[in-house]
């Protein structure tokens, strides 16, 4: 699956649901579906400070590819977690920087659920995107 | 809209009050009437701000519409007009507090910026040396704690901080023993935002005077559900939001007893503190104006005056008494709910109710409740010392006003059972 395929998955998913109660629903499903965190990396180098929640994201670069990991106390929070990493989670540096998170305004979450401090994952969503650029770089040096 | 003369919504009330009829109250407050996701509105996050009631709302427009000009300074017909209605809301929150005179009413930004403008000034002035000690207490809101970490970086100056317990109460005799001779100041809230606790402010109060040290009372919780008498109190200043009182944002009082104020170097340099202004020197005006540098919101000030001559309607104690029974009633109501604790069990407590539920974040409770139009408050509450006194992350809260029904509790109730069976 391409990152873009990724992306309409999962605006398809939620074009499917009826009203924000049943989104909620399914936000609460992917949350509870989401791997469990290795406690190893639930450090403080690795949290995310959320006004209201916290959250924690670990990363790997396998392959040419980047593999986020991450988690949180707030069970809708680990909902959008997890349609984050089905977006963003095993694509290159550059297939990451180049999709910007327009899925968020389809599936309406930026509206119900702003995006900001309140729950951590505007600044989740900043840290993929300098997770891929710091990899980038690394494969970059490599190569040269 | 009519044009209405503002010094005459600031004519301090003095016919008989209203019969207190909380539907009749609701009409008062249009965004009651509105709905949220589909569902009338239930709004209980009182106590981060209060609705706005319709005389409140209209004084601003009223004002920008037809008496709008600044004050202190023309002497022309509107200038004169917006500095006579100004001066008129001070004498307003004048009586309202029963301050001695309304020149100890310092309009501000709000609670925030009076505790600013008291641990800045303070620590310019000869007040606080090296080594000089203030007392705060565990249940501070964070605007009465950062201000004091800013002010004393350049001076050597300890906070030292009054324990609470179990129940959110604080602990008087730690309190006692906390004073020492380097003592200046006890900083203290009157009702705890994230607890609910009503403190026994004047006890307090006495307490530190008798160990002649000043008192400056954090009252933002205070004024919207009790009445407040600051001579009676004895407090040496007491801060409070407008925008809690169901007046505007942007807007607060500072009070502070004459003799300390005048004391006190200026907080703010511009126009308007000033009485000389050369490059050698500049001479300050008397208080209040030496700390309302600048133009005022003043705009804000009157639409406060507005709302407190609004609550002047009603006997107060009726307000007190219906707010004690939506906590008596919520508070049972909730204890029904299996694997909920309300955080703060003091029995003198406003109607702010602070709870977590087992295995349920309270951002989870607070995203679903408001799916049904119902607005709480989840996190820390900017009362993050409370959180880990409680070893807590967050908790909800639901905080009520006296336009707030019993109804709207079972609704919250209600909510609350959906929220739980959600996540089951």
């Amino acid at each position: 699956m391409t990152i873009q395929e990724a992306h309409s998955s999962i605006v398809e998913d939620f074009e499917n649901l009826g009203d924000w109660e049943e989104k909620y629903k399914y936000i609460i499903e992917l949350g509870r579906s989401l791997p469990a965190f290795p406690e190893d990396y639930r450090t403080a180098k690795n949290k995310i400070e959320g006004c209201q929640s916290q959250v924690w994201m670990n990363s790997k670069f396998e392959k040419g590819k980047v593999f986020f990991e991450a988690d949180s106390d707030a069970m809708i929070v680990k909902g959008l977690i997890a349609i984050l990493l089905k977006v963003y989670s095993g694509f290159t540096p550059d297939e990451i920087l180049s999709t910007p998170p327009e899925f968020m305004k389809k599936i309406g979450i930026d509206n119900h659920l702003s995006l900001t401090r309140k729950n951590g994952l505007g600044a989740m969503l900043k840290q993929i995107k300098m997770y891929a650029v710091a990899f980038k770089a690394l494969a970059d040096r490599q190569h040269s | 809209m009519s044009f209405t003369e503002t010094k005459s919504l600031l004519k301090i009330a003095k016919q008989g009050k209203r019969v207190f009829d909380v539907l009749k109250i609701r009409d008062d407050f249009p965004i009651l009437h509105r709905t949220v996701n589909g569902k009338p509105l239930v709004y209980l996050d009182n106590a981060a701000t209060t609705q706005k009631p319709k005389a409140v709302i209209d004084s601003i427009t009223n004002y920008y519409t037809y008496e709008n000009a600044n004050i202190h300074r023309g002497l022309h017909f509107l200038s004169e007009v917006a500095t006579e209605a100004f001066e008129g809301a001070r004498l307003i929150v004048k009586e309202f507090i029963n301050a001695m005179s309304a020149s100890e009413i310092v309009f501000v930004k709000g609670a925030t910026e009076a505790i600013n403008l008291i641990a800045n000034t303070m620590c310019r002035s000869d007040i606080f040396k090296s080594g000089d000690e203030i007392i705060i207490s565990q249940m501070e809101h964070h605007a009465n704690i950062v201000p004091w970490q800013i002010n004393f970086q350049k001076k050597n100056i300890k906070l030292k901080v009054i324990p609470i317990t179990d129940e959110g109460e604080l602990d008087l005799d730690a309190y006692r023993n906390l004073f020492t001779e380097r003592t200046k100041l006890v900083s203290i809230v009157h009702t705890s935002n994230s607890l609910g606790t009503v403190n026994p402010i004047k006890e307090i109060i006495e307490i530190a005077h008798k160990e002649g040290v000043q008192v400056l009372v954090d009252g933002s919780q205070a004024v919207p559900h009790r009445k407040v008498d600051v001579q009676d109190l004895d407090c040496d200043y007491f801060v409070f939001s407008g925008h809690k009182l169901f007046g505007p944002t942007g807007i607060g009082v500072l009070y502070g007893k004459t003799k300390y104020l005048e004391k006190l170097p200026p907080y703010q340099g511009g126009g308007d503190m000033i009485r000389t202004v050369s490059f050698e020197k500049s001479t300050f005006d008397d208080i209040p104006h030496k700390f309302e540098a600048g133009t005022p919101n003043i705009e804000g000030g009157i639409a406060l005056g507005v709302a407190i001559n609004y609550l002047n309607e009603f006997n107060f104690g009726d307000i007190t008494s219906h707010e004690q029974s939506l906590l008596d009633y919520a508070t049972s109501e909730l204890l029904k709910i299996n694997g909920l604790r309300i955080i703060g069990t003091s029995p003198n407590k406003a109607s702010v109710i602070s709870f977590v539920i087992d295995g349920i974040h309270p951002y989870d409770i607070g995203t679903i409740i408001d799916t049904d139009g119902i607005a709480l408050r989840t996190g820390h509450h900017c009362t993050q010392p409370i959180m880990q006194r409680y070893n807590l992350p967050a908790t909800a809260r639901a905080s009520f006003a006296f336009y707030n029904t019993l109804e709207e509790v079972d609704k919250l109730i209600a909510g609350l059972n959906k929220v739980i069976k959600m996540f089951s």
